[in-house]
């Protein structure tokens, strides 16, 4: 018997297993994937050079290329799932210990108090059952524990922390600053979770080759495995890993109460139970929500959990849309190691003041750029900007080199990665015609993007225009028209999802309460991104680990008190 | 912390010593798996098992025949020769390369092969010989045709045989660029442990920028990185 079941070893499961094992709790921390460790050299992609693959990194097994660490995609074979018609929601998952933060870009951003209570503001969605206050105390820690370079700017809704210091601009963001300021873009030291000064004892520095996506072999950027669970072990946490066991549902007894979990061993494909006093649900968003519709029992015919019929509603991700821009004043580039963090070393958040737009909510602006590694795609097109000076594209010939290093680093790109409205009508349910290799019913999505995200991504798309404009560059390809939806991001393509068992304090409209305890079932909890009321125009992981230990500090209180 | 740390484990006490649970199943012992992967010496980048699988399964097909694979060799050697510091394409790999990708991703296959075909087609018919053996000079006449695609075009729009000499292109230089030949001819610097400290003085003054004093204040100091950070209440680093 444990005495406490998680499920799932992203961040709000690696959360979840560092402060319950340490307060001295028996876990079992079951994981649908392998067991991984970015310091196995088994399993090591990061300091790989291009020629060790055949395909020289080519994304033809993993989306985001082959050195990326993600075991998983966007499609799983053996583990589908459908769309209703016209809908065209995108689900990854990554399976594996540690699962999204593996591979994930560490931007690592508090939701400020406005974020917690929009429906104040603009009448849409609703507000959380908690403001920013009942949080803080968890982002401090949060940043202490694992670490976060960023400064402190005195933002209102972007809030201060326990920062690192950030990582000095690259040249292509020396140009963005430079091009944003002009239009009155502020442009802020980003906020990612890489050490780039010591922490601790256990951790290892930044050394700076940016492939933070390999995750990190001497543990300098967040992952769940490295930084949560694996010292959780080393502090003689006892702690079980269940790993390649696909759970099924929680099982419950007749007063309908959990008890434990049913799993499929990968291994053999034989179906298994734990027993657990606590269930912990940190599968992410998408996948405790199956697991919840899937626990059917006569207690809970619907779905445990479920008597709301709340559970998948609301399921949204965050609004996205790119472009990139070709700057000639960063061309014929001195060449020089710039690979810094991976990913951005500046940012802007939002900006603007809703009243004066027409769209609700916000974005924040991702920048990319420099001289990269090369990897499968590099060379292609190689002297096509020659368009841009009145000269011939394409040839043959030792010219070809010279073309390369002319406008080798002189690419930048943007992201927009904004905030949707949360819609009752946007859901997963349970699709009864189909079921995974391992005979568990899949999920469908019904998901459909509002006005208010397309007038959204318009404008990001507006505002990356006047950017590079601003660096007097050519912005690539064309602009999305109004009936190519604005160039908007396929829902779930973001992987911000969140919002399908909803927070609350009225048991028929949310799943679970404020501490994200199920309203229906005391024992259960949910501590991946299911229980957000919204999505900020921030990303999802620092409030996920943040609520994931207040729930692990509730859970100990609660069985100290014998609640539950 | 003390204090709750004893009262959590007399719960833990107080409670049924269930032991592991139903149907004698065992967690994995982290580590087993690993341990015996650990043995092997191949070269592994990371593969799961799956993908060592298919990787191994596509080199042990063969897409190109010799003589398309001799023809590759000549036109990827057309758009990148040797110079005088480095080699061409095929003494960089490439074709071996193509003939991966062309598994990998079999949509290239009827562009790869019927823009080989086409070059023999047409050496044929123009000079009664195939593309492999036909003079340079005739051979770059042939390319003078395919080598400039008219941009205002889309590329799906474009001839096939224009269309593949831009694929082969694309994957000749990708080729090239990716092989430690062709990183070392570009120059790259990185993919290894560094400390970044900003852009050198010398290239801020090439491209017209600068950095803001105000902005370098808040960046890392460098010589301090090794030093355990610790902060006051306010969140002011004090270290």
């Amino acid at each position: 018997m444990y005495d406490v079941i998680i499920v799932g070893s992203g961040a709000g499961g690696g959360m979840a297993t560092k402060i319950l094992a340490d307060a001295g709790l028996k876990v079992a921390v079951v994981e649908a994937g392998p067991h991984f460790d970015p310091a196995d050299p088994t399993q090591q992609t990061q300091l790989k050079w291009p020629y060790e693959s055949p395909r020289r990194g080519a994304s033809t097994q993993r989306h985001f290329g082959e050195f990326d660490s993600a075991y998983g995609g966007w499609d799983i074979e053996g583990e589908p799932y459908t769309n209703t018609a016209g809908s065209d929601f995108k689900w990854f998952r990554s399976r594996m210990l540690g699962g999204r933060t593996n591979h994930w870009g560490r931007i690592s951003l508090r939701f400020g108090p406005k974020d917690f209570k929009r429906k104040d503001q603009d009448g849409l969605g609703d507000n959380w059952p908690i403001g920013y206050e009942d949080v803080k105390p968890y982002y401090d820690k949060v940043d202490k524990l694992i670490g976060v370079f960023g400064t402190n700017e005195g933002l209102p809704n972007d809030p201060d922390g326990f920062f690192l210091p950030p990582p000095k601009p690259r040249l292509h963001e020396l140009f963005y600053i430079k091009g944003a300021r002009k239009t009155g873009v502020p442009v802020i030291p980003s906020r990612m979770s890489m050490l780039t000064k010591k922490i601790n004892s256990d951790r290892g520095v930044c050394f700076y080759c940016g492939q933070c996506s390999r995750a990190c072999s001497v543990y300098a950027d967040f992952s769940s495995g490295t930084c949560l669970i694996f010292p959780a072990q080393k502090n003689g946490g006892q702690i079980d890993l269940f790993v390649n066991c696909m759970v099924r549902e929680v099982t419950t007894n007749d007063e309908g109460k959990a008890t434990g979990v049913s799993y499929i061993s990968k291994d053999d494909r034989k179906e298994y139970k734990i027993k657990g006093k606590v269930v912990v649900l940190a599968a992410s968003a998408c996948s405790s929500a199956r697991i919840l519709l899937n626990s059917k029992s006569a207690q809970h015919p619907n779905g445990l959990g479920n008597s709301s019929d709340i559970v998948g509603k609301y399921l949204h991700d965050s609004t996205g849309a790119s472009r990139a821009a070709f700057i000639p004043d960063m061309m014929n580039r001195k060449i020089y190691n710039e690979d810094g963090v991976g990913g951005m070393h500046v940012y802007s958040p939002w900006w603007l003041d809703n009243k004066k737009l027409d769209f609700a909510r916000g974005y924040h602006i991702e920048v990319w750029g420099g001289m990269g590694m090369p990897s499968y795609g590099f060379g292609f097109n190689v002297n096509d900007f020659n368009k841009f000076f009145g000269l011939k594209v394409g040839g043959y010939g030792n010219d070809l080199r010279k073309d390369v290093k002319k406008y080798y680093g002189s690419v930048l790109g943007f992201g927009g990665r904004g905030e949707s409205i949360p819609q009752k009508d946007n859901y997963c349910e349970i699709d009864p015609t189909k079921v995974d290799e391992f005979g568990i019913p899949v999920l469908r999505f019904n998901y459909q993007w509002t006005d208010n995200e397309y007038k959204q991504v318009k404008h990001m798309h507006d505002t990356f225009e006047e950017l590079v404009h601003n660096m007097g560059g050519e912005a690539l390809g064309t602009k999305p028209t109004k009936e190519q939806n604005y160039g908007i991001a396929p829902p779930g393509w973001i992987i911000h999802e969140v919002g399908t068992t909803r927070m609350g304090n009225n048991a028929r409209t949310s799943v679970t309460n404020q501490y994200q305890q199920l309203h229906d079932v005391d024992n259960v909890f949910i501590v991946d991104a299911g229980p957000f009321v919204s999505q900020a125009d921030k990303n999802p992981t620092w409030t996920i680990l943040a609520l994931s230990w207040r729930t692990s500090d509730y859970i100990i209180e609660q069985l100290k008190q014998q609640n539950i | 912390m003390m204090d709750r740390r004893k009262s959590i484990k007399s719960i833990v006490l107080g409670s049924v010593a269930g032991g592991l649970a139903l149907n004698g199943c065992k967690p994995e012992v982290e580590g087993t798996a690993q341990d015996e992967a650990l043995v092997t010496t191949e070269n592994h980048f990371g593969r799961t098992p799956k993908e060592k699988e298919q990787i191994a399964k596509l080199e042990a097909e063969e897409f190109f025949n010799a003589h398309e694979l001799e023809t590759v060799a000549v036109l990827c050697d057309l758009i990148l020769p040797a110079n005088e510091d480095f080699g061409s394409a095929t003494d960089a790999g490439v074709p071996d390369f193509m003939e991966f990708m062309a598994k990998d991703i079999p949509e290239l296959q009827v562009t790869l092969r019927g823009g080989l075909m086409w070059l023999d087609h047409t050496c044929n018919t123009e000079f009664g010989m195939e593309f492999k053996i036909t003079p340079a000079e005739q051979q770059k006449q042939l390319l003078d045709r395919i080598a400039y695609p008219d941009i205002t075009v889309p590329e799906h729009e474009r001839p096939l045989e224009i269309q593949f000499f831009s694929l082969v292109r694309n994957l000749t230089l990708s080729g090239y660029y990716t092989s430690k030949m062709g990183i070392e001819d570009l120059g790259y610097k990185g993919n290894t442990p560094n400390v970044w400290d900003g852009v050198p003085e010398e290239v801020l003054q090439q491209h017209g920028v600068s950095y803001d004093e105000a902005w370098l204040a808040k960046c890392i100091d460098q010589s301090k990185r090794g030093t355990i950070a610790e902060w006051d209440d306010a969140g002011n680093l004090l270290t």
